[in-house]
């Protein structure tokens, strides 16, 4: 290996990285589902966080919050993708654009 | 592969502090179950009941720890969970709310497609993640609760889907809220890598007890903590999800976000607030004030542009969310240099802050005092559209099923119905002598206390501005009216549903009970105030 050594604040930084590329996808993205995976991103760049931010510690406690995120994440895209389905199934091939009746 | 020795202890449970939320969560559970095992559909009274029936338990519960521990605080489970006595009201009133929501909805579940068991397992579900939140004392726990409620809520008004409004509705609060619950959970991500721990108290602890230069990690964690909340209580510049959502989704439920979602998110907020971070108070104090005056114009300007009431009441609910958040940052001015940052705003600079007898828990209680008021004038108001609409429209009407045109001459098809409307939009107006009045008075004056003058004086002028957008409905109601076919508007009873003067029973309960609780709490507050009082104990000492 050469000089380069891998620290937490490398680990944080992909995690910000990975939080910022799924806020932007969520923003800039009008297709549903890539929508979902955006917000899949932001959250495992919370959950690569917390776990370099464990190891940081030595404390167990930021790698279970992730088995939590984790529940919750997928929870999340249950309900998600159900909603995605009730929205195609209504009118296919609508994207974020088309849902903008309700405004003023 | 080196042993890793980790002693592992379950961390003791106290049962009877977690009794609300097991109750919620058991009854939801049950009534699924059973409602998938019964061959037949279960009648909609039955789910209804259950709900009531929970409800009214978790209230009772709740009011009884309260007489147990009173303001006095229980933890739980490693301290994850406290028990005080700001969760015990906002506990009490979760259990209302739950009732209520229950009441208005019995009548409308037909029209928009819900299927009762569902909706009721739901809004229980929904109501435990609510009760968690008000209660949390770990980040961790706190994002649980706030998952717990928003998924639930999510469903509910996606419950309503045959309509596209609805549909949409829900996918809109679907996406910001899973945006804003990421930026929450970075947040604590943040805050767990700055302080080291991600328990409440246990961040208070470790922030009072030692001296640190400038942690800009904990700052971002703050900040980021502040948005993913403020997107919760659809604060200016977070709302922009909220009138879509409150005007798509069914009305009950919309009542239902107005009010439990919106106050459980303030509980969260104040609890982040002056349990884990209050040291931080001078970094985020500004930005609450900023959001405070954000909130306030935003909220009573747009809801004057509004020709679609429930639309209106959207937009009104986030000035009234404004009021809240003027009570929860008043509270830093009662001392050290975060007032002098309010006096600052406030244009006097040369004056010195004396108020050191204003306690800070004056003013958070203010905010806690406003929250229960105006959530039963919310879910009074919601219960009326709900009415209406079903009287309104035929059932797949989506556009401007509300729009002030079709409300005029209502005082005279349902003068009683006109009437209690009236009360409950003149209370969110702030007319004497009714919950709502006491309320931004109490608010106000916190302000004043904490020397936040400015802060006082927009909440004032945005009071008088938004009661223009009240009024506008009041007169409509009562305006002579220009079209004459009202009497084909107005569909026979439907069968099989007690009705009173037509009007659907269980609605026009929960309708009367918003209305008793705005007028009995607006004559006589003292004891709703000295329960604030004593519920802010726990987190403002």
């Amino acid at each position: 290996m050469s000089g380069l050594e891998v620290t937490t604040g490398w680990y944080l930084t992909l995690g910000a990285m990975l939080f910022l590329i799924g806020g932007t996808g969520l923003l800039v993205r009008r297709n549903p589902l890539i929508m979902l995976m955006c917000v899949e991103l932001m959250l495992n760049g919370v959950n690569l966080s917390f776990i370099a931010f464990a190891d940081r510690f030595g404390d167990v406690h930021g790698h279970t919050v992730v088995l939590f995120v984790l529940v919750v994440a997928a929870a999340e895209v249950v309900v998600g993708l159900g909603l995605v389905v009730a929205v195609l199934r209504a009118s296919p091939r609508a994207t974020a654009d088309d849902l903008s009746a309700l405004k003023g | 592969m080196a042993q890793v020795e980790i002693g592992f202890e379950a961390p003791a449970v106290d049962w009877w502090v977690l009794t609300p939320q097991i109750v919620l969560v058991g009854a939801a559970l049950g009534l699924l179950l059973v409602a998938s095992l019964t061959p037949r559909a279960l009648p909609g009274w039955a789910s209804t009941a259950a709900s009531i029936a929970t409800g009214g338990a978790v209230a009772i519960v709740a009011a009884v720890q309260w007489g147990e521990w009173g303001p006095a605080s229980r933890s739980t489970l490693n301290d994850a969970f406290v028990s005080d006595g700001f969760s015990l009201l906002l506990t009490v009133l979760v259990g209302a709310g739950v009732v209520m929501t229950a009441l208005v909805a019995h009548s409308a579940l037909d029209r928009y497609g819900m299927a009762p068991p569902e909706f009721a397992a739901l809004l229980l579900a929904s109501a435990a993640g609510a009760v968690v939140m008000a209660g949390a004392n770990d980040l961790i726990v706190l994002f649980l609760g706030l998952e717990s409620l928003s998924i639930a809520l999510y469903v509910l008004i996606a419950l309503a889907g045959r309509r596209a409004s609805a549909r949409e509705s829900a996918m809109k609060y679907f996406v910001l809220g899973a945006f804003s619950s990421a930026f929450f959970l970075y947040g604590i991500a943040l805050v767990y890598g700055s302080t080291g721990s991600t328990n409440l108290s246990g961040i208070g602890g470790f922030l009072f007890g030692s001296i640190r230069e400038t942690d800009y990690l904990l700052l971002v964690g703050i900040a980021l903590l502040l948005v993913g909340l403020g997107f919760k209580v659809a604060a200016v510049p977070f709302h922009f999800w909220a009138p879509d959502v409150y005007e798509g989704a069914p009305s009950p439920v919309t009542g239902y976000l107005a009010s439990i979602a919106k106050a459980a998110g303030f509980a969260a907020l104040a609890r982040v607030l002056y349990v884990a971070v209050a040291e931080q108070s001078d970094a985020w104090a500004p930005i609450l004030v900023g959001l405070a005056f954000a909130t306030l114009g935003v909220g009573a300007v747009m809801a004057i542009c509004q020709n679609d009431v429930k639309r209106m009441l959207a937009y009104s609910s986030i000035s009234h969310a404004g009021f809240v958040l003027v009570g929860l940052s008043a509270v830093v001015g009662s001392g050290g240099e975060s007032a002098q940052w309010l006096v600052r705003v406030a244009g006097e600079a040369s004056r010195v802050v004396t108020y050191g007898t204003a306690g800070g828990g004056d003013a958070v209680s203010s905010a806690v005092f406003y929250l229960v008021a105006y959530s039963f004038m919310a879910l009074g108001s919601f219960a009326v559209l709900s009415v209406v609409g079903a009287e309104l429209r035929s059932p797949e009407a989506d556009a401007s099923a509300h729009a002030l045109s079709r409300y005029g001459g209502l005082a005279r098809r349902r003068p009683v119905l006109a009437l209690a409307f009236t009360v409950l939009l003149l209370a969110q107006a702030g007319v004497p002598l009714t919950a709502g009045f006491v309320a931004k008075l109490e608010v106000i004056r916190a302000a004043i206390d904490a020397s936040g003058y400015v802060l006082a004086a927009v909440a004032m002028v945005t009071a008088v501005v938004s009661a223009f957008a009240y009024l506008r409905v009041v007169l409509a109601m009562y305006a002579p009216e220009v079209s004459a076919n009202d009497d084909d508007s107005a569909p026979a009873a439907r069968a099989g549903r007690p009705r009173w003067g037509g009007l659907p029973l269980t609605s026009v309960f929960a309708i009367s009970l918003a209305v008793a609780v705005t007028v009995v709490v607006g004559v006589l507050p003292q004891t709703l105030l000295e329960w604030s009082r004593d519920a802010v104990l726990a987190i403002v000492p």
